[in-house]
């Protein structure tokens, strides 16, 4: 605890750093452009003169309180609990404003591009949550709000570009490289080199470059501090292992971080394993990437043996992302935080099963996140195993249907496959 | 001293600017970058920088985006680029390579240094690594005797730009515009008081890019800078050739020899 930002900022850096120059261990720091080096220098200073800043921070608490609805619930979840014979507390991120944990980050960062008087946002999007989050939030401080999404993601999440339209937002669809989340980002940060005096980028993960990551864990890692209380209240004790879903890993760092110094608490991170990481579609950054460089951070990257970043695969626009936070990759690297893949077949057999045994619809993302922790409570029967249901399903209607064969008469077979066998394949189920 | 180096004092003692010409390598081609490559040597640029392309090329408008999707689309390789600064160093011109950065780190710093030096190149420009995290480039590039070209921006505080043209070496990359690559209409109002500070700080060669796209463009940036960098403007000729590759060089060296008489009328 001896560098300036902890001594600035005692809410924004703990004990998993990063240093003052964004670095968790080997992974973070900053590549980027010189154009935006200075801009990158002025929101670190800004971020952590807001964090020691109590007026900053109680406005922050009352917007989350009461627009967004902090904190959400944790919810024993006890007919899923007798499924998967072990106890399963859900941390229902979903039940927020915007349906998804995303709300809490935009509305730290566009209070944050308030009070640094610029008076608009760009943000990436895949799934559209961090969209639609964005554009929430620029609407409800009067911000101006242009959201880049690849075009391939425009047309898988239709419903979400209607909602940031009808929010008031620009939304761009990216027709460059790959059309997914990444080249979203790419086409960002083009925009922000270009308009950086009177715009603000709000980055929709906890990644790219410092101070990113530590500034986004800093506005997320509430749901963390609110599920490590709200589980020790409930049972009398800490959980067994908390685990959450990751593409960039943002809902994944807010549950995380309050839970490093527990060492008695496993961490458990599940990556889209998409049609199985043995096929090269996939997305599981860590489990099958190598280090090197990707939107301003050196992690785990998904990429070729010329260090091209490669396409990336999920059912889960979401976690269809070649790269990773930088530190996940050094939670991964250390040990502390465990990460695994959950291929599409398991995460849609998790979406069925939570909507048939608890009445809650998650996203596909969140969803990973529940299969993880399934497999988890084969190996620790009777573990208290605590899940973050980062985002609702609503959005992903579309491609259930799709999967399942819903609105084609397909509800029994449903009804046996999400309790008794996997899903199949949808070639399998069509 | 490089090739580099040479270029720019050469180009000084005939007190003119020097002119730097960008092509991505693999673009059409491998074969034919090395082509217009010659072109350009030929009829007038003092530097080649050929590009690695890149998957995510965060700096890159549309035009030379669209270059580096063709080319990775047809298989270009880090050997590949490799092969093009080789024949690129033969015709005697100053060659470096311009590269984001994880493609190096991917193929080993230490080895790309030492391939890019005998290969008979000068150096690199980085556009997405300032010294800040260049460590073991700035190791590689020592003891490799390449120089390390990194970037300036109008956005540089001075003391940033003091900062990065100590690890620089051959000559300082002073981006004209606060944006990506892409030829411009006019050029930018906020290259001159960026050279000015630049000068300041260095007795460098300051090269200016982005935007420049003419001959008149050039003179007028040559009236301040040490280096005329034109990319978009290139790479435009070839992508509205159409694949034609006679019509693709005359068009190249046309450009060429207005871009070179401009530099030597700043």
């Amino acid at each position: 605890m001896t560098d300036q930002a902890t001594e600035r900022a005692p809410l924004a850096v703990d004990s998993a750093g990063p240093d003052a120059t964004g670095h968790f261990g080997r992974f973070g720091g900053r590549f980027m452009p010189e154009a935006l080096q200075a801009a990158l220098d002025e929101l670190t200073e800004a971020w952590q003169d807001a964090m020691a800043d109590p007026a900053f921070t109680a406005e922050l608490d009352r917007m989350l309180r009461e627009y967004a609805g902090t904190p959400s619930r944790l919810y024993e979840a006890t007919r899923l609990s007798e499924v998967a014979g072990a106890r399963i507390l859900l941390k229902r991120e979903d039940l927020l404003h915007t349906g998804a944990h995303k709300v809490r980050n935009v509305l730290g960062q566009a209070l944050l591009t308030k009070r640094m008087g610029k008076h608009r946002v760009i943000a990436e999007t895949g799934a559209g949550q961090h969209g639609v989050a964005s554009a929430t939030a620029a609407a409800y401080l009067d911000l101006d709000c242009t959201v880049y999404m690849g075009e391939v993601d425009t047309e898988r999440q239709a419903l979400n570009v209607a909602r940031m339209r009808l929010l008031g937002a620009e939304v761009v669809p990216v027709t460059s490289g790959s059309r997914t989340l990444k080249d979203a980002i790419n086409e960002a940060l083009r925009d922000w080199v270009s308009t950086v005096d009177h715009t603000a980028y709000l980055f929709g993960t906890a990644a790219g470059p410092h101070p990113f990551p530590a500034l986004v864990r800093s506005f997320v890692r509430g749901i963390g501090d609110e599920a490590r209380a709200q589980c020790l209240e409930l049972t009398g004790a800490l959980p067994d292992a908390v685990t959450a879903c990751i593409g960039g890993g943002s809902n994944a760092i807010g549950l995380f971080t309050a839970f490093l110094d527990d060492a008695d608490v496993r961490i458990y991170g599940f990556e889209a394993a998409g049609d199985g990481v043995e096929t090269g579609r996939h997305a599981a950054t860590i489990t099958a990437g190598e280090v090197g460089v990707l939107h301003g951070a050196r992690t785990y990257v998904l990429q070729d043996e010329d260090g091209q970043t490669k396409d990336s695969h999920s059912i889960s626009a979401g976690l269809d992302y070649p790269g990773v936070g930088p530190e996940h990759a050094h939670l991964a690297a250390t040990g502390r935080a465990s990460y695994l893949p959950v291929t599409d077949a398991e995460a849609m057999e998790a979406f069925a099963l939570l909507a048939r045994t608890e009445g809650i619809i998650p996203a596909i993302e969140s969803a990973h996140a529940v299969a993880g922790t399934l497999r988890l409570a084969r190996e620790m029967p009777g573990a208290t195993l605590l899940v973050n249901l980062s985002g609702r399903g609503d959005k992903d209607m579309g491609t259930a249907m799709e999967w399942f064969g819903l609105g084609r008469d397909r509800g029994e077979e449903l009804a046996d496959t999400a309790t008794e066998e996997p899903a199949g394949t949808p070639e399998e189920d069509s | 001293m490089t090739a580099l180096s040479d270029a720019f004092a050469r180009a000084r003692a005939e007190g003119r600017a020097a002119l730097v010409g960008y092509l991505p390598a693999g673009f059409p081609t491998v074969d034919g970058s090395i082509d217009a490559i010659r072109v350009l040597a030929e009829s007038g640029c003092d530097v080649i920088e050929v590009g690695l392309p890149y998957s995510d090329p965060v700096m890159d408008g549309p035009t030379i985006q669209a270059a580096a999707q063709q080319a990775l689309e047809r298989g270009v390789r880090t050997a590949d680029v490799l092969r093009v600064v080789e024949a690129t160093a033969a015709t005697g011109v100053a060659t470096v390579v311009m590269t984001y950065w994880n493609p190096v780190e991917k193929y080993g710093v230490e080895r790309f240094a030492a391939d890019l030096a005998s290969a008979g190149g000068s150096g690199l420009i980085t556009p997405d690594l300032t010294p800040d995290e260049a460590g073991p480039w700035l190791e590689a590039s020592e003891q490799h005797g390449l120089d390390r070209i990194f970037l300036v921006a109008p956005s540089s505080t001075d003391e940033r730009i003091r900062y990065t043209t100590t690890h620089c070496s051959g000559f300082v990359y002073a981006t004209a515009v606060m944006g990506v690559t892409g030829a411009r209409t006019t050029t930018s109002e906020l290259a001159g008081p960026l050279v000015a500070r630049t000068k300041q700080a260095t007795d460098l060669p300051v090269g200016v890019g982005l935007g420049v796209s003419d001959g008149d463009q050039a003179a007028e940036v040559a009236g301040y800078a040490d280096g005329v960098i034109v990319g978009s403007a290139f790479v435009r000729r070839i992508l509205d050739a159409g694949g034609d590759a006679g019509l693709a060089a005359k068009e190249l060296r046309a450009l060429t020899e207005e871009l070179a008489e401009g530099v030597r009328r700043g």
